[in-house]
């Protein structure tokens, strides 16, 4: 809604809100979430633990348990509202117009099934392919994941294949069914630092190859730099900022924003410390007046407790839900590679 | 298959375990006895026109007045008494192992509904289990023996309603546990349905356990039959299996007349012994905290 897409977005979700109602109170873990993604497009959906990340990967598949409910608002996938659909028409979203990928590719295989049982599965389910067919696309999709003798590790089990394998495999299921848009939960997160790199390079690039939207849903800000063409920055189970990924990460506008990126290290700018937020995100049930950042908040005034910040325009393409934003663009500390500072 | 068995850690182990081997041994002459009994039996007890009423209570074939013919002696209508354990085994066999496959597949399916689905469906089955746990096993078949009357099919059902508690406990708790796993998560995100995650991505996940709980129940499906033939409540006249052959010789085993009795109970208990034994290694085998 405040972004400039030419092209029909292939997902807009307005005003989204997933709540859980539990024993000791309603937990909105996403609260009036809003954003659109154009066909192609990657989107880094940024926060904090507890932020309502991953709520809102599982509430674009309908997969919201109870206590869990869909509240309100809007899922549009090409125009048709997804939040109200049918389970039988869900079903047949997941996978094959959305796929996801996992955190944690040691448990996100069955562990009694061969890789290729485990593809094969998603096939059947969203093609009409025979098995010859099926078994060809299975192999060249593990090929371009990068996994050499395909053929032969379509018969092995995941426990044979090491954490950063596994993760291709779980890739190449994501995007067997030719999903137009995959909800990436934080893909890299489990895997080694070296790994790491070479799996979201691979995401990209096979992604761009097949035209497919992505969501990468993740806690690390350096991840997502990498990657990304926009981000949404969730607090709290709202969007403070949200802008083209080089700006909001250059000179973000949000003090919550600001201080994610402040607190990523730098080797070109070494500090005797690391800059870090301080306090820690709130009870959700129980979530200060206003402004839900504002006891953390730097830059707090009065009015912050009052009332709370719309998301509204700021500088350049950002925009901030912030009473006080950033104007002035100062280097952040994370500032572009070779940026200098004083 | 056999080539990948024999190159096994489960078959090196097996190799090196004197009382798996031992179990083994002990089952796989039950099973020869369950499959061919009747073809070696010296005669078939229970066709009258075999029977002689002159060679009652003969005694084993190694006692003074023993007959070569009967091994083991004769009971009081002139059976032969190994003919009798070679079909009553057959009987107790497969009582236990009928009822074993019944109780773990009524067991399997409640206990995957109450872990997977969880909520009002779960309380209902696992209070039914306690419920059901709080009765001595014995009393239950007792009770329902009284309910339905005798025969081989009210055992089964009885054994059934016994023993799937068992199954339902385990598989809801390893249910519980494998779909917090993200494989059922991704399952559903590939737009599985439910059926098809229980069964194809559940079910294979929590069988493990199972083949133990499954192997030592045999066993003690074996013993509570015997338990209910021998207090007459169990399978009827015509089909004795190793239980009601024990309650036959009973009535006269104070007597001196011990081997109507004695060896049928001898075969029971080697049975349950091998299958224990078996079902020892098993456990030590498949449960992965033991390694």
């Amino acid at each position: 809604m405040d972004h400039q897409s030419a092209t029909a977005p292939l997902l807009d979700v307005r005003d989204l809100r997933t709540w859980f109602h539990t024993f000791s109170g309603t937990v909105k873990a996403v609260d009036g979430v809003s954003f659109t993604l154009a066909p192609g497009e990657v989107m880094g959906l940024v926060g904090e633990s507890g932020g309502g990340k991953s709520v809102v990967g599982f509430s674009l598949l309908g997969l919201i348990d109870p206590p869990g409910r869909i509240e309100g608002g809007e899922i549009l996938l090409d125009g048709e509202d997804i939040a109200r659909a049918s389970e039988e028409r869900l079903r047949r979203i997941r996978g094959r117009e959305i796929a996801m990928i996992f955190q944690d590719p040691m448990t996100s295989l069955n562990p009694v099934k061969t890789v290729g049982a485990q593809m094969d599965e998603m096939l059947r389910l969203h093609t009409d392919l025979d098995e010859g067919a099926r078994k060809a696309r299975c192999v060249a999709m593990l090929e371009s994941v990068g996994i050499s003798r395909a053929a032969e590790r379509l018969r092995a089990y995941p426990h044979q294949f090491s954490g950063g394998m596994r993760q291709r495999v779980v890739i190449a299921i994501a995007l067997l069914a030719s999903p137009r848009l995959i909800v990436a939960d934080e893909p890299t997160t489990a895997l080694d630092v070296t790994i790491q790199s070479q799996i979201l390079k691979l995401m990209r690039k096979r992604i761009a190859e097949t035209g497919a939207a992505m969501i990468l849903v993740t806690h690390d800000l350096a991840v997502v730099s990498e990657m990304v063409d926009k981000i949404v920055v969730l607090y709290c189970g709202r969007v403070v900022e949200t802008g083209p990924a080089r700006e909001v990460i250059a000179n973000p506008s949000h003090p919550y924003t600001r201080g994610l990126v402040d607190s990523i290290p730098n080797p070109k700018h070494r500090k005797p410390r690391l800059a870090q937020i301080p306090g820690a995100v709130p009870d959700i049930r129980n979530l200060p007046s206003g402004c839900s950042f504002r006891p953390r908040c730097p830059r707090a005034q009065a009015r912050c407790a009052e009332v709370s910040p719309a998301l509204a325009p700021t500088r350049g393409t950002l925009s901030a839900a912030c009473h006080f934003p950033i104007l002035e663009e100062v280097a952040a500390a994370m500032a572009t590679t070779g940026g200098e500072r004083a | 298959m056999m080539g990948q068995l024999l190159a096994s850690q489960f078959f090196y182990n097996w190799r090196r375990n004197l009382s798996a081997i031992a179990g083994s041994a002990i089952i796989l002459v039950c099973v020869l006895i369950v499959l061919f009994g009747p073809l070696v039996s010296p005669q078939n007890p229970y066709d009258l026109t075999q029977l002689n009423l002159l060679d009652s209570y003969k005694p084993p074939a190694w006692i003074e007045g023993g007959d070569p013919r009967y091994l083991l002696g004769t009971d009081g209508q002139g059976r032969d008494v190994l003919s009798s354990i070679l079909y009553g085994t057959r009987v107790s066999a497969l009582i236990g192992i009928a009822a074993m496959l019944m109780a773990c597949t009524i067991g399997t399916t409640l206990g995957l509904l109450a872990g997977f689905y969880g909520g009002r469906l779960d309380a209902f089955i696992m209070r039914v289990a306690d419920i059901q746990l709080s009765f001595p096993s014995m009393l239950i078949a007792l009770f329902l023996m009284s309910a339905f009357g005798t025969g081989i099919d009210k055992v089964l059902i009885a054994l059934t309603l016994v023993g799937w508690v068992v199954y339902a406990r385990t598989v809801r708790g390893s249910t519980l546990g494998e779909i917090q796993k993200e494989y059922v998560q991704a399952a559903r995100v590939a737009g599985l349905r439910d059926a098809k995650i229980i069964r194809r991505h559940v079910l294979p996940n929590v069988l493990t356990p199972l083949i133990v709980i499954a192997t030592v129940q045999v066993g003690t499906f074996i013993l509570i039959e015997a338990s209910l033939s021998f207090l007459g409540v169990g399978v009827p006249i015509t089909q004795p299996s190793l239980g009601l052959l024990i309650k036959n010789g009973f009535d006269v085993l104070f007597s001196g007349l011990w081997w109507t009795s004695v060896f049928p109970g001898l075969m029971i208990m080697a049975m349950v012994f091998g299958i224990n034994l078996f079902g020892d290694f098993l456990r030590d085998e498949l449960n992965p905290r033991l390694k």
